[in-house]
């Protein structure tokens, strides 16, 4: 599993054994593969571009080309033990409601999403007066599909405000993980495990 | 049930004809006191008899999915997907494609034998339903003593028996491949069937259907009703590419009613070479059974419901210019999966080619079928 994105490493670190996963937003399915051959895990995928979905359904996996804004809603409810939503929350046009989605279909949800509050982007939009283009966010901010930045501490808000408890969180720098003290100005990147 | 083990016998190979005891009750309350099934093997079975692939055909298709087809001389209908290096390949699966009941080239229906009075059936053959080939499917494979399937694979009418099989035999079957279908017919796909069995009715050759024994048959109306068939197997995009408003052997239009335009001679040859190679009444019989079909209907409502049952992994295939049974429909039959907790797979491809995609040059088409299928083969 060594191959893995930062993020997905430490999702694929703490899935159970043998679990049931529903990956949204699954790309090629590469982590998908990981928990599937290391960890035993019966995954199945729902992921909006065709191309990486015949990719996935290539490799033998269980992917289905859908919308995690639309298509969520067809899955009954406590169907999985981990849903995962992995750098696609702020892709979303109702991250909130998917994230609730995500908690009735599955006992437990891993969110991972880049931190809109990193020093870096702090100093582009008060220094520079721009939008910030960073390693993580990388596109302009007419052709980015992320469509609702975030910050760790609005998703901690949005935590509270709907009652759902935190059972983890990491934080990355670079591809290093980096403590919770001011995570929301050193942090590029965050990983959550929520539960209802 | 006996395991099936090579070498085979002669109830495997190529243009095989069997004749099964019934009784077969049909959905519609006929009975068939025995069913005659047409059909052809290619490969031979593994060790525990578990990679065998039921191969279903479209409405107009046959037994010769990778084969010479008899009366054509064109070679099998789906060599893309089916042979030698291809996703489904003879030297690791042992693979059964049967003519569909209510055909015409071996299997029973109106252009066959009733035994019961030793003359051609025609309307005189009972109307039959989806499930209905799915039983008789069923029963050739307990003839071949195969049990259980590694796979059932069809597009068109071909995945409407598809995924129709789990609904009816849950655990005889491992996984489910449906391309470019559906899982009910729609008011539209209704119409343009009704507008062809009307062409065919209307030719004063159809005489109800008895038209077998001066060899006269109602070829002008089938001809347009393949005509229109054909018109909902193609994208716009695509007969805008292939034929535009080009003419068709001539430099100017002939204010006439000759086939000025390519399309229209293209349409035309479509529907005289369909005639040399299949029976009117057939297309009335199976048409209807299109029409009729609606799995949700047949589980109170609830398409989900028919797979509840089932343990069988599915993989969808829809594509993006197919208007005949456009992807939206596709999405209803995963939607179904999903809340039944089905293993499922889909994923809409792009091609220009229409309906027709699922028998044309596809490459992704192969990968994703190729891929999902190795996938059950796993240790």
């Amino acid at each position: 599993m060594s191959d893995l994105r930062p993020d997905l490493a430490i999702i694929a670190a703490n899935v159970a054994p043998g679990s049931r996963v529903l990956d949204v937003g699954c790309g090629d399915g590469a982590l998908m593969a990981a928990l599937r051959d290391a960890r035993n895990v019966d995954a199945r995928g729902l992921e909006l571009n065709p191309a990486n979905v015949a990719s996935a359904v290539g490799r033998g996996l269980s992917v289905v080309q859908g919308d995690a804004d639309t298509d969520l809603l067809y899955y009954p409810d406590a169907s999985f033990d981990y849903a995962i939503l992995s750098q696609t929350l702020q892709t979303t046009r109702r991250p909130d409601t998917v994230v609730e989605d995500l908690l009735r279909i599955a006992g437990q949800a891993f969110v991972s999403f880049p931190n809109f509050a990193h020093w870096r982007g702090r100093l582009s939009l008060l220094w520079g007066g721009r939008m910030p283009v960073t390693r993580l966010l990388p596109e302009k901010w007419y052709d980015t599909p992320n469509i609702h930045h975030l910050t760790i501490d609005d998703f901690r808000a949005l935590v509270k405000e709907r009652g759902w408890t935190i059972d983890g969180q990491w934080f990355l720098k670079g591809d290093r993980q980096t403590g919770d003290a001011n995570a929301n100005l050193f942090a590029e990147h965050a990983v959550f495990l929520l539960r209802r | 049930m006996t395991t099936i083990a090579a070498p085979l016998d002669d109830r495997f190979g190529l243009d095989r004809k069997v004749t099964l005891p019934g009784p077969l009750r049909l959905d519609g309350g006929g009975v068939l006191a025995s069913v005659d099934i047409a059909y052809e093997t290619y490969g031979s079975p593994n060790a525990d008899g578990s990679n065998v692939i039921l191969i279903c055909h479209a409405l107009t298709g046959d037994q010769y999915v990778a084969s010479t087809h008899p009366l054509t001389g064109k070679p099998g209908w789906w060599t893309r997907m089916v042979g030698a290096g291809k996703p489904i390949d003879p030297a690791r699966h042992l693979i059964i494609c049967a003519n569909v009941l209510g055909s015409c080239m071996g299997s029973s229906g109106p252009a066959g034998i009733d035994p019961a009075t030793g003359g051609k059936w025609a309307m005189r053959f009972p109307v039959i339903t989806i499930a209905d080939m799915v039983r008789a499917q069923a029963m050739l494979l307990d003839h071949l003593g195969i049990g259980r399937l590694h796979a059932v694979i069809g597009g068109s009418m071909g995945g409407m028996q598809a995924l129709t099989w789990p609904t009816l035999f849950p655990d005889r079957l491992e996984s489910v491949v449906v391309i470019a279908s559906t899982a009910r017919h729609s008011a539209q796909n209704i119409a343009f069937h009704e507008v062809g069995r009307q062409a065919i009715m209307a030719d004063p050759n159809w005489r109800g259907g008895d038209y077998y024994a001066d060899n006269r048959p109602p070829s002008a109306g089938l001809s347009v009703a393949r005509m229109a068939a054909h018109i909902t197997y193609l994208s716009e995009a695509g007969l805008t590419e292939k034929f535009g408003r080009r003419l068709q052997g001539r430099d100017a239009k002939t204010f006439g009613f000759d086939a000025d335009f390519q399309i229209e001679s293209y349409l035309r040859h479509q529907g005289i070479s369909f005639v040399e190679r299949f029976d009117a009444n057939s297309y009335l019989y199976i048409t209807r059974a299109m029409d009729y079909y609606d799995l949700a209907e047949d589980h109170q409502g609830s398409l989900a419901r028919a797979f509840e049952r089932t343990k069988a992994r599915f993989c969808l295939v829809s594509f993006d210019t197919d208007w005949l049974y456009p992807t939206s429909e596709s999405r209803i039959i995963v939607h179904a999966l999903n809340a039944a907790g089905a293993q499922a797979s889909f994923v809409e491809l792009s091609s220009p080619f229409g309906h027709d995609a699922f028998l044309l040059d596809v490459p992704e088409l192969n990968r994703v079928v190729d891929g999902f299928l190795r996938a059950g083969e796993r240790g």
